[in-house]
């Protein structure tokens, strides 16, 4: 199986994406420069975390409309397994692959910091390993992440087991008061209908190793790789 | 010959800039300012030679590049074009 890690002018997270999958989850990865539009050798793409386009005209708008992106969509509507992060969510929220949008936080400071989330399914490929109610701790770094949808996307996403990752404490509360962007009901991260694309504002791939504070992203990617393996072996 | 588009947050969406600014304008004791919501304003500068798309574009262009509709509207207006339309 082999993963693509799209780089666009201002992506910051690429190179920590590259690592995380080709030294700690040992599988073969390669750039996918925002130009390129064939991604016919990848099992999944990440679309990483960083200031694309600098952030011009709203975070991830430029970047939605750049040549990759049409190809990530392709790949997305033939079941290709897309994770975008931070900037990456924020994208794929442009590029309509997600409902909703992420907006400046609601107290207006870029946060950087590390947060509790909640794992509220395990109904995807890419939280397979982990366990439903399970509390990551993860590492944050955004001004726009502050997520907003109707209310009719809301009861959808409800209904349909889409809010994957929700902020909390580290109890697993989802109080208000351990929100740190102002984000709708607390939402991190959300999938698609047909659960292959997710995106989240924490940085599990800044998170795969204990040196640097917390192993927790490890096992979003290690589901990503054992889905792809249980889907090649059969 | 120019186009000016209007980007602004829907009524139902928070604006903690517009919010941040309204405050300041307070503190400095501007009574009359009762809330301040922050926008952007672009100006397209367009063929001499117009075609008849150019407001179907300008609208195209408006809805799905320089606002995005989950939380903005957009309006946009064409230099001597008496009949303005509402976009989004």
């Amino acid at each position: 199986m082999k993963f693509g890690v799209v780089i666009f002018p201002g992506s910051n997270c690429d190179h920590d994406a590259y690592h995380v999958i080709s030294k700690h989850v040992g599988q073969p990865v390669d750039f996918v420069w925002h130009r390129d539009t064939d991604l016919t050798s990848f099992d999944a793409i990440v679309i990483p975390g960083g200031f694309s386009y600098g952030d011009y005209l709203r975070a991830g708008a430029l970047a939605s409309h750049s040549p990759v992106m049409r190809s990530v969509k392709d790949f997305a509507a033939r079941g290709g397994f897309v994770l975008g992060i931070c900037n990456g969510f924020q994208i794929l929220c442009e590029a309509g692959l997600l409902p909703g949008a992420l907006v400046r936080n609601e107290n207006l400071h870029f946060v950087c910091e590390h947060v509790h989330v909640l794992v509220e399914t395990t109904e995807t490929p890419f939280t397979a390993n982990l366990t439903a109610q399970q509390i990551l701790h993860l590492p944050i770094a955004h001004a726009e992440g502050n997520y907003v949808c109707d209310e009719a996307t809301f009861t959808e996403l409800t209904r349909d087991d889409r809010i994957i990752f929700r902020y909390c404490d580290e109890s697993g509360n989802t109080n208000p008061s351990a929100n740190p962007n102002g984000s709708h009901n607390s939402i991190a991260g959300i999938c698609n209908r047909t659960r292959n694309v997710l995106g989240l504002m924490p940085h599990p791939e800044r998170a795969c190793e204990d040196l640097l504070g917390s192993s927790d992203g490890s096992p979003i990617f290690r589901s990503l790789t054992s889905t792809l393996a249980a889907q090649a072996a059969r | 010959m120019k186009a000016k588009v209007y980007v602004t947050l829907k009524p139902s969406v928070l604006d903690p800039q517009g919010s941040a600014i309204s405050h300041v304008l307070e503190s400095m004791g501007y009574a009359n300012v009762k809330d301040v919501r922050q926008g952007k304003y672009f100006e397209i500068a367009l063929d001499e030679n117009l075609n008849g798309t150019v407001r179907e574009d300008l609208e195209r262009i408006a809805r799905e590049v320089l606002a995005n509709p989950v939380i903005e509207d957009a309006r946009v207006e064409i230099e001597g074009d008496t009949t303005q339309g509402e976009g989004r």
